[in-house]
């Protein structure tokens, strides 16, 4: 196909504003999937990705329209996921940028928008869901255009669910976005944006291929990594698989490796002929680095072997999961993962849940700090509390720049809330004349736990939030630690702004005393400071625990309810002589219900 | 631990019938039904019959419960006692309105040496709460008009822990029951059955008051020893030798449970474990009769009791007591590391060879014990 003929597009969209609607409706109406084969969102296979609404993965899919060659690349609509809109979009020549007609724009719309402007995206604005009762089509095509710069009358106003107006959105892709303009004659060049693994093919890179041609049994090398590999087959998505006989400069589709082994080929490198490679490379992303870190364990230890298999399994789809063991003195033998984001992390948990069957405890999140010792001018990452040693000379936490927006009478509760969490203001700005666009600096350690949660019960879920990393700054940062019955518990060490260590580490006692149950003797749960307490309370012992009566008729009954107790006790954690439940280790994520204002 | 097929010492007998259902109850109780008290009586001597190759030839203890024994028709309950085998106890439980001076004198002429008298509370308004029939006068009258039949071994039953129950009243019940100085007392913490009324009624005000009912236990341990009582059982106690001109008040036939001994049990409901087999009777009472009528045992739920089963009740019963458990009796049944643990913390005295718990330990009974029995129980 002559590449004037070839638009490549991705679809942009604050989560529930109608992306894998408007997809849908884009395959429908250009016949990609009959009638009868569609099912509602076609693009996300994921029963996950389905029950949430939400995508995870992004693909690639071919249509036709009017004589040209469409390729949409999707995209995540979560903020975990932005470093996946930002590589798909590195794949394109233009955006849908879609705004939910009754919601206006939200955090995640803005950046999005500005990843799209700085790739030099041509930008299609869209409002939808103009059917709704409740829509103002009107102020949010103001909105948009004043975001991008453009005139409103160039805004599109569509309906996904009815399909009134996709049409013209497909003609605007057409008319507006411009072609692709790669050098069929140079050597093969091609961006792997995506990939993907089959059990039975091995791995699948997706790809935009930039300059000449791709094709089956080509000798190709992964620039980066030096890793060659015969193509086994070369097509594109439609949706289903299609192979065909090339792949040219400008078209986007796939390519199956064979490689058995995720880690030979990584997103973000690029494709090139092992025999006549091209000179340079295309611009790389930057590697993703997981930001949030919480330990996994079976919460039967006989377990064990299963979760290391599931979640190498995981990694093989979602290279941004990294594990390594962990051994906890309260918790046994599991991994310290390290996530993208909450999110992230919570799909990762409920697909090992569901997908693997494993019972699973997952201890409090925490951020990635880095440390620095005295007389040592190297930094090194810590990924658990319980790892950041004594003697430091410095330690830095990760910051964030959060976007936040909300109705402007939320602005004050808001404030409060990013005071509370050592957030330090820096602008805001009138989106319209009723909704703020807030923009605060925020240590991810603030976000990680109940932040979101937070930000929406206090704004009766108006608000929408978005972030991106900002840099590691330093912080007045200590090591908490708990102790139960005088042991310390590992599982349970935090690492603490100092100026809140005293307030938090009084709560998280408080809290381990709701949470652990009476023993047969007095229980002090403390927190520490290095050798000083900060914070102590007492389980009392219990006075009594005896099964009233015992005769002949009820002897059996007895015994089980006995065996019954005990089998309770194996299900607890022994920490020195005290039983302590597995919740008591999620204590410290409820931190914020007790004594903070609220 | 030895079996001896013909020399099962206690026998249990159930008379399930009372004039109205208790709410807490979750005994097999039938309300009324006069009409088949006789042929019950008739069937539980059928059923006798069938049992009396296991029976020693003297047996050590014999136990009417219930039910209301004493609530069954006066002619059928004479027919069921003179039908019995003698026992050196045998002991009849009775609900005070049911307690008459023609019933008190009845029992005392067939032999029977010792009631179990369910007085449970003393205040009118928790009696109300438990939906006894019986009035505080009630239980004194019946009490009186044992001891005017000659009765010298009366046990009152108490139960503490009824929801609304303040420590005065507790106090209040302790003194009334020891005012009438009974041989033996029971007192037991009122227990929400799954299942029972009650716990349908007052589950979840029980659930909020048990941390404040928590002393209650202590106070009656406390009241009943300081009483010159021995606190022999985890839930029973009875009036030290030296205040009962000798006698070992202790209740036989309990105590045959209590130290692993083998039991008959005769009646609807009734369980019996015999040389590592237990029994349990159905609990219908129409089943039960049929069965006899027709000269069959009655339907039975048979549970296997395997030597590591029998050990460990043999250990979680023996530590009710305030005797020591030989360790040899429950081999394989006892955590040895656990045990190490409890004797530090004060809760179990191991005396080389035998253990028992101490007094902070019996208070911690249960969890004690559930800690103590090796993990291969759980199993």
């Amino acid at each position: 196909m002559d590449q004037q003929q070839i638009r490549n597009f991705s679809i942009i969209a604050h989560i529930d504003h109608g992306k894998s609607t408007l997809a849908d409706r884009i395959l429908q109406l250009t016949d990609t999937v009959s009638a009868r084969e569609m099912r509602d969102q076609v693009l996300d296979t994921m029963d996950l990705e389905r029950e949430r609404g939400i995508t995870i993965k992004a693909q690639a899919v071919r249509v036709k329209w009017r004589g040209h060659e469409l390729n949409l690349i999707d995209t995540p609509g979560h903020v975990d996921f932005t470093y996946e809109v930002s590589r798909s979009l590195q794949a394109c020549e233009g955006a849908l940028l879609v705004v939910d007609a009754a919601q206006g724009i939200e955090a995640q719309t803005l950046a999005n928008a500005y990843l799209a402007i700085e790739n030099d995206l041509e930008i299609v604005p869209v409002v939808n869901k103009i059917d709704l009762p409740q829509a103002d089509p009107d102020g949010a095509a103001a909105e948009v255009a004043d975001l991008i710069g453009e005139d409103a009358d160039r805004v599109l106003r569509i309906s996904a669910k009815t399909g009134d107006g996709v049409a013209a959105v497909l003609d605007a892709i057409v008319e507006r976005i411009g072609a692709p303009e790669g050098d069929l004659d140079a050597p093969p060049r091609a961006l792997i944006f995506d990939s993907s693994y089959d059990q039975y093919r091995g791995v699948v890179a997706f790809v935009r291929v930039v300059d000449g041609a791709f094709r089956p049994r080509q000798a190709l090398r992964a620039m980066a990594l030096g890793t060659r590999f015969e193509a086994q087959e070369i097509g594109f998505m439609s949706p289903a698989m299609r192979p065909v006989p090339e792949l040219q400069a400008g078209e986007v589709g796939y390519v199956i490796t064979g490689l058995k082994d995720v880690s030979e080929l990584r997103v973000g490198d690029t494709l090139t002929s092992d025999r006549s490679p091209a000179a340079a490379p295309l611009p790389g992303y930057k590697e993703v680095k997981p930001m949030v870190f919480a330990g996994l364990f079976p919460t039967d230890s006989d377990d064990y072997p299963e979760l290391r298999d599931a979640l190498e399994r995981l990694k093989l789809n979602d290279a941004a999961l990294f594990y390594e063991p962990e051994t906890s003195q309260a918790l046994g033998f599991g991994f310290r993962c390290g996530f993208l984001g909450l999110l992230h992390m919570e799909i990762v948990r409920e697909r090992l849940e569901r997908e693997f069957d494993l019972d699973l405890i997952v201890t409090a999140p925490n951020v990635a700090y880095r440390v620095r010792m005295i007389n040592d001018p190297d930094w090194r990452e810590v990924h658990t509390p319980s790892d950041l040693p004594d003697g430091v000379e410095e330690v830095e936490e990760p910051f964030i720049k959060a976007s936040i927006i909300v109705p402007k009478e939320y602005v004050g509760t808001i404030m409060e809330l990013n005071n509370d969490r050592r957030g330090r203001f820096d602008h805001m700005e009138y989106l319209s004349p009723e909704r703020v666009h807030l923009v605060y600096e925020l240590p991810l350690g603030e976000i990680v736990l109940d932040y979101y949660d937070q930000l929406k019960s206090r704004t009766r879920g108006y608000a929408s939030f978005d972030y991106d990393f900002a840099g590691f700054r330093p912080g007045s940062l200590v090591r908490v630690d708990v102790l139960v019955g005088g042991e310390p518990v590992d599982a349970l060490s935090l690492i603490l702004h100092r100026e809140f260590a005293y307030e938090r580490g009084k709560a998280l006692v408080e809290r381990l005393r709701e949470e652990i149950p009476r023993q047969m003797f007095d229980v002090p749960i403390q927190a520490a400071i290095g050798a000083r307490v900060i914070a102590r309370e007492t389980v009392k012992a219990r006075r009594k625990d005896v099964l009233a009566k015992c005769y002949g008729g009820d002897i059996t009954r007895k015994r089980k309810l006995l065996e019954k107790q005990k089998a309770g006790k194996k299900r607890m954690k022994q920490v020195g002589a005290v039983e302590v439940p597995q919740e008591a280790f999620l204590a410290v994520l409820n931190l914020n219900d007790g004594p903070r204002r609220s | 631990m030895t079996y001896t097929t013909a020399g099962v010492r206690h026998l249990y007998v159930h008379l399930p019938f009372c004039s109205s259902r208790c709410g807490y109850c979750d005994f097999v109780t039938v309300v009324g039904r006069r009409e088949d008290h006789a042929r019950y009586v008739a069937a539980l001597l059928a059923e006798l019959e069938l049992e009396r190759a296991v029976l020693a030839p003297r047996l050590e203890s014999v136990y009417l419960g219930g039910g209301t024994p004493t609530f069954t028709d006066p002619g059928a309950l004479d027919g069921l006692l003179a039908g019995l085998p003698d026992a050196e106890e045998l002991t009849v439980e009775a609900n005070p309105e049911t307690v008459t001076p023609g019933v008190a004198g009845a029992l005392r002429r067939a032999g029977v040496d010792r009631v179990s008298l369910g007085a449970q509370t003393f205040q009118p308004r928790l009696l109300r709460t438990l939906e006894r029939v019986a009035l505080p006068d009630d239980v004194r009258r019946a009490f009186y008009t044992l001891r005017d039949a000659g009765f010298d071994n009366i046990s009152l039953d108490l139960v503490y822990g009824i929801p609304g129950q303040e420590p005065a009243d507790l106090a209040r019940d302790l003194a009334e029951a020891l005012a009438l100085g009974p041989e033996h007392v029971s007192a037991y913490e009122l227990e929400a059955k799954p299942g029972t009324r009650f716990t349908h009624a007052h589950g979840a005000e029980l659930a909020v008051e048990a941390e404040a009912m928590e002393g209650y236990f202590e106070t009656v341990v406390d009241t009943l020893t300081a009483s010159g009582y021995r606190w022999y059982e985890t839930a029973n106690f009875c009036r030290r030798p030296e205040r009962a001109g000798g006698r070992d008040l202790r209740a036989r036939h309990n105590l045959g449970y209590w130290l692993g001994h083998d039991y008959a049990g005769l009646g609807v409901g009734a369980v019996g474990t015999v040389a590592g087999r237990r029994a349990r009777n159905t609990p219908s009472l129409r089943r039960y009769l049929e069965a006899l009528d027709r000269g069959e045992r009655p339907p039975r739920q048979i549970e296997a009791l395997p030597p590591a089963v029998l050990g460990a009740e043999r250990l979680l019963l023996g530590l009710r007591l305030d005797e020591p458990v030989r360790l040899d009796d429950v081999r394989g049944a006892v955590d040895d590391a656990e045990l190490e643990r409890l004797v530090r913390a004060g809760l179990v005295s191991d005396r080389g060879g035998s253990i028992s718990l101490t007094r902070r330990g019996r208070f911690l009974g249960g969890g004690v014990t559930a800690r103590l029995l090796a993990p291969t129980m759980s199993g």
